[in-house]
């Protein structure tokens, strides 16, 4: 029976490790965008606790429960990471489905801070950027999304189109730093 | 010649490198200028205008004489100071601005016409006839004038850009900065430590002083080890700070591989970022040079760099030294020198009430009035009330004074003040917020002074950090050290006949600035300009103060009312590489590629840019030679059988929420909250200036739900507009919307077998009645969730099928390998361009700006019932005149068959000339289903003139063609073909 085969948005360009320093692509989870409608902040809040144990994140902040994670991705909106959103919370939020809209990618390794700050302003200082933080900014010229994993952990998002791209930047950044221990 | 003795370098580790073809030896922690030296070299470059001999004058990152080539090809630095530059193995450096070579220069010539070369000779001399200027004279002096050059070719090596953050940043770590450093890292700041030698230690590294019983540089390597075990200090060594900008941020060019072969991946420089809350500049002071008859010879050097070289480097740059200054510090560097073993021929020092405890020729109250020797110094006349005395000498050490290092601090527009006690400029507080300049660069020179206003800079910074209270630290004891008065009496230049070099860089003397002065250049702003001081590569480090003071003499001034020209980033050469760092060819922006990629590049599509999207041109087929046969038959499937295109590129935005439909009401002019859920309708959207912004089609997927294309080109700007509109007008209205241009692959079925197609692939089949022209909704492709639009840009009856990204690849395999063989295949954007041309569709070629619904037609779209972005602005008189340029189609009717846009209309009998213009031509296609060209444009009152005859011209590419006007739609203008 013919069907559609699924393709990853960094299919062929990952897994690279260079220097101490990985880049995998993450696996596909489910992604969808969160909205609250207006004035419907405080009962998406509670539907988003009680459908998946979650609360809404501050700016610049994430929240995690087991699988999933909402992740701040700009202004009046979350990203939900890892599991479907509840079908009740679209009653207070506009849902929209991005899970084959970015390409997920995990940077990690001890050099990994270094890499990133070849490519990103975002100040990624323990204090500034504590685990679990997260910042819309850019990576060299692509507007991404960072989030820390781990104490030497990154998760960047980028558009699909341009995993390419992101992974060519990251790659070039990780192979400076990496010939600087040399 | 090297001496015996401990300094920075390693004597274990020879290297070898090569300086013009010679082969030399040195040490492990020599420069290029201090082996050069120890290899007895003193002549290593042809000075800018005049090709006078140079030698080395300094022993920093101000070095104006010793500018020197490293690489070739892609890798070549010209005017790279032999003065920071590191040798290491391998190493091949060449002088620069001399032909044949550097001990014979052809064009020194130059030197004899010096009394006519000086300043303003150009302006005056090169008048006349004017356009000889830039064809003769200017290239002419160009080649004769000059220093290093680029190769031309591209760049090879690597660059990084990079961004680095602290609470506290350091530049400079003698002892005011690694005072600094320690103090804010103890009370608990983050803190960077940023210098620009290899070594931290400043001058400290250089002298011979002690800091706590110890001798001072032991000091500065223990309180480096220091500095380097501590977990809050980031330590960046070869990174010179080269601007303060806005908001605590630095630009820093830190050198990662200038000292060492380049390797695989590893950057030549890397740019930095640097956002400080608080930033404590401790960079030090210059050395100032004196001016007095041929002072730039080979041999005669900055006072502090003989100091240098002999006690960093154990090089003595001569055996015959003299000393000549108008302070303190010439005193202390002759003791160095004794302590070597390095002899003194006299040490002269301009003050008449100067003693002098140490066994040495002493002439005081003398000054150097002369020198001899071409190409290296050989003896220097000194002059005192007794007459003057001819001493042998191979090496001058001078020192006029030091000027603070205080560029960073004027960055921002601040002037600097006039301090009479130490005869130079200082900063003033808060000329840069949030800097606070310490030690030497703050004018306080002894030792001590250093010391606690490098701990003083940093309790402030962490005071105004509130991090004192958090972390409470004593202050580091106070470390004794020399804490001497400065004492100096000014001395700019010595009177006399003869060229006084103020600036080395770019050749210009005392007699220039005093005759821009003469000739009523009195701001210091004006002389500069009229006399090229301090416009060189080393932005007048050396020449600055000095040239102003004589500026100040000629023009009866005193210096503090001349004032300085302006202090610019960056402090030191940036390669414009290093800002470029990974932005060059395709770095120069993301690429984007659509889900159908890999199949389109093994198909062998050319590629063409759409924004910065790659989509395919046409897919040749073997045995088409030119574009025009694929194009030709691309077009034949769709008309003929059934094609597919990857459309994924144009913007789709999905729009929620109960407002949704009075939200799109507003953006476009037609009306959508009407519209029924499940079908398409197209709209047109106009900007607040009442022209058309961009057009597409909108479904309605349900009561509160709509999704939105854009076209390409325009994605982002839609974007942004409806954030402008949803955020800035219209906040009280319920709606959300995100862009889902990357979540799905978006294919056009197009073609009268399209639904066949289809059908095969959908999990329910569909039919005319529940698919009519412009439906849409949900369906199942293969078991996956997409979207159905029945819609056509190439008006026939057409699909576009959305799937999720991931499957789009999949599904585009499928699609074509159906359509192929169905007798149609895949097609690109020459086709698809030929198609909506036949039918009239507009894109950006058309609605590119200046155009308005009533210019393209669509005057009927502009809702009479609902208010609309641009509605009153797109009804002002002018904007809906008869004679406006208005959408026609043309078609050749002449002799001549070809069109081509951009070309201009006129008519029929009228000359081809401006003032005759009567519109042009936007799109033009080979029509195979018309037999014909096609070409969409504006003419004139275009709309009354179907039938008219206009003539085609394109002045570039000569081409006239005689054509008719019609109706833009050339093929099926009631729209059959779409329908069932």
């Amino acid at each position: 029976m013919t069907e559609l085969k699924a393709v990853s948005p960094a299919a062929g360009l990952l897994p690279l490790s260079i220097g101490g320093v990985t880049l995998r692509e993450d696996e596909m989870r489910p992604l969808t965008l969160i909205a609250p409608y207006k004035g419907q902040e405080a009962a998406l809040a509670k539907a988003l606790s009680a459908a998946h144990g979650l609360s809404w994140p501050a700016a610049g902040a994430t929240s995690a429960n087991g699988a999933a994670r909402l992740v701040w991705f700009g202004r009046n909106a979350a990203i939900l990471v890892g599991v479907q959103a509840a079908a009740k919370l679209a009653k207070h939020a506009a849902l929209t489905d991005q899970s084959d809209a970015w390409s997920c990618v995990v940077l990690e390794g001890a050099g990994a801070r270094d890499v990133l700050a070849r490519l990103t302003p975002v100040d990624l200082r323990d204090g500034a950027f504590p685990l679990g933080a997260t910042a819309r900014t850019e990576v060299f010229h692509m507007a991404c999304s960072i989030t820390r994993l781990e104490a030497e952990s990154w998760q960047i998002m980028g558009f699909r189109s341009m995993a390419k791209t992101l992974v060519h930047d990251l790659k070039t950044a990780m192979e400076g730093v990496a010939a600087r221990a040399l | 010649m090297r001496l015996e003795g401990e300094g920075l370098i390693n004597r274990g580790r020879k290297v070898s490198f090569r300086f013009d073809g010679h082969s030399y030896e040195g040490f492990e922690g020599d420069t290029l200028a201090s082996a050069l030296l120890a290899n007895g070299v003193k002549l290593v470059a042809r000075s800018f205008k005049y090709h006078r001999p140079r030698g080395i004058l300094t022993a920093g990152s101000e070095e104006p004489n010793a500018l020197v080539t490293v690489g070739t090809g892609g890798s070549q630095d010209p005017n790279v100071r032999a003065t920071v530059q590191e040798i290491y193995d391998g190493l091949e450096a060449v002088s620069q601005n001399r032909w044949p070579s550097l001990d014979f220069d052809v064009m020194a010539v130059n030197d004899l016409g010096a009394p006519f070369l000086g300043a303003g000779f150009y302006y005056k001399t090169f008048m006349w006839p004017k356009v000889f200027w830039e064809k003769l004279y200017e290239p002419v002096i160009r080649r004769a004038a000059g220093l290093g050059a680029i190769s031309g070719d591209p760049v090879t090596d690597k660059y990084e850009r990079g961004f680095a953050h602290c609470d506290v940043l350091v530049i400079g770590s003698g002892p005011t900065g690694l005072m600094a450093a320690l103090t804010a890292a103890e009370a608990g700041a983050d803190v960077i430590l940023a210098e620009e030698d290899s070594t931290l230690g400043g001058r400290l590294l250089s002298e011979s002083g002690e800091i706590d019983g110890v001798p001072a540089r032991d000091w500065a390597a223990a309180m480096a080890e220091r500095l380097a075990e501590m977990g809050n200090v980031r330590i960046m060594t070869r990174t010179s700070v080269t601007g303060a900008y806005d908001g605590g941020t630095y630009g820093a060019l830190e050198r990662v591989a200038h000292h060492r072969p380049l390797a695989k991946g590893l950057a030549k420089e890397c740019f930095w970022k640097i956002a400080a809350k608080r930033t404590v500049l401790a960079v030090g002071a210059l050395e100032r040079p004196i001016a007095f008859q041929n002072n730039d010879r080979p041999g005669v050097m900055m006072a502090s760099a003989v100091r240098a070289y002999v006690n960093r480097w154990n090089v003595a740059p001569g055996q015959k030294i003299v000393l000549f200054g108008n302070n303190d510090s010439i005193h202390d560097v002759a003791a160095d020198l004794l302590a070597a073993g390095v002899h003194i021929a006299a040490l002269v020092d301009s003050r008449a009430d100067a003693t002098c405890q140490l066994d040495v020729p002493f002439y005081a109250g003398a000054q150097i009035v002369g020198t001899e020797g071409r190409k290296a110094l050989e003896a220097v006349s000194i002059s005192r009330a007794s007459g003057v005395e001819k001493v042998a000498a191979d090496c001058l050490g001078m020192s006029g004074g030091w000027n603070p290092t205080l560029h960073l601090t004027c960055h921002m527009n601040g002037r600097p003040e006039w301090n009479e006690a130490i005869a130079a400029f200082v900063p003033k507080v808060g000329m840069v917020p949030g800097l606070i300049a310490a030690g030497a660069c703050n004018g306080a020179f002894s030792t001590a002074a250093c010391l606690g206003e490098g701990v003083g800079a940093a309790q402030a910074a962490c005071d105004a950090l509130g991090l004192q209270a958090k972390a409470p630290k004593r202050a580091p004891e106070m470390p004794s050290a020399e804490d001497r008065p400065y004492s100096i009496a000014p001395l700019w230049a010595v009177a006399g006949k003869g060229r006084a070099w103020l600036d080395f860089q770019n050749d210009v003397t005392v007699k220039d600035v005093k005759q821009a002065a003469a000739e009523n250049f009195r701001s210091v702003e004006h002389m500069k300009r009229y006399t090229t001081q301090g416009m060189a590569t080393d932005q007048g480090k050396n020449s600055n103060v000095q040239a102003l003071a004589v500026l100040a003499d000629a023009t009866g001034r005193g210096i503090p009312e001349t004032g300085t020209t302006t202090y610019r980033p960056p402090f030191t050469p940036v390669a414009v590489a290093a800002m470029a760092a990974g932005a060059a060819d395709k770095g120069f922006a993301p690429e984007r590629f659509t889900t159908s990629h890999r199949l389109t590049v093994a198909a062998n599509a050319p590629l063409i840019e759409a924004g910065l999207w790659y989509r395919p041109s046409y897919f040749p087929k073997a045995g088409e030679t030119t574009w025009r046969q694929s194009c030709d038959r691309e077009v034949g499937y769709v008309r003929e059988a059934v094609g597919i295109c990857d459309v994924s590129t144009l913007g789709k935005i999905d729009i929620k929420g109960r407002d949704a439909g009075a939200f799109l009401d507003l953006l476009y002019t037609n009306m959508f909250s009407t519209l029924k859920v499940g079908r398409v309708r197209y709209g047109l959207m106009l900007r607040e200036d009442g022209h058309v912004m961009d057009d597409g089609t909108t479904a309605r997927l349900a009561d509160d739900h709509f999704v939105m294309t854009t076209t390409t080109a325009a994605a982002g700007e839609v974007m942004k507009h409806m954030e402008f509109v949803s955020q800035g007008l219209r906040p009280d209205l319920d709606v959300r919307f995100a862009s889902v241009t990357e979540q799905w692959a978006q294919f056009a079925v197009a073609g009268p077998q399209a639904r066949d197609l289809l059908n095969g692939l959908l999990d329910s089949p569909i039919d005319g009645e529940s698919w009519p022209f412009m439906a849409c909704g949900d369906v199942k492709i293969l078991g996956v969730d997409g979207r159905l639009f029945r819609i056509s840009f190439s008006g026939e009856h057409a699909y576009e099928v959305a799937v999720p990204a991931r499957y789009g690849e999949s599904l585009f395999q499928l699609l074509r390998a159906r359509a192929e063989a169905m007798g149609g295949g895949a097609y690109g954007m020459e086709a698809l361009n030929v198609l909506r041309i036949e039918k009239g569709f507009i894109t950006h070629a058309e609605i590119h700006g200046r155009v308005t619904a009533f210019d393209i037609g669509m005057q009927g779209m502009m809702s009479k019932k609902k208010d609309f972005i641009g509605k009153g602005a797109a009804a002002r008189p002018g904007l809906v005149e008869d004679d406006r340029e208005m959408l026609v189609g043309l078609k050749p009717v002449g002799a001549v068959k070809q069109l081509l846009a951009g070309a201009h209309l006129y008519n029929d009998a009228a000359e081809p000339t401006r003032p005759n213009n009567q519109g042009y031509l936007t799109s033009v296609g080979y029509s195979p289903t018309l037999g014909s060209y096609l070409g969409l444009g504006f003419l004139k009152g275009g709309r009354a003139r179907h039938g008219g005859i206009v003539q085609m011209v394109d002045h570039v590419r000569g081409v006239s063609t005689r054509c008719e006007v019609c109706h833009p739609v050339f093929l099926d203008p009631e729209g059959e073909r779409s329908r069932d």
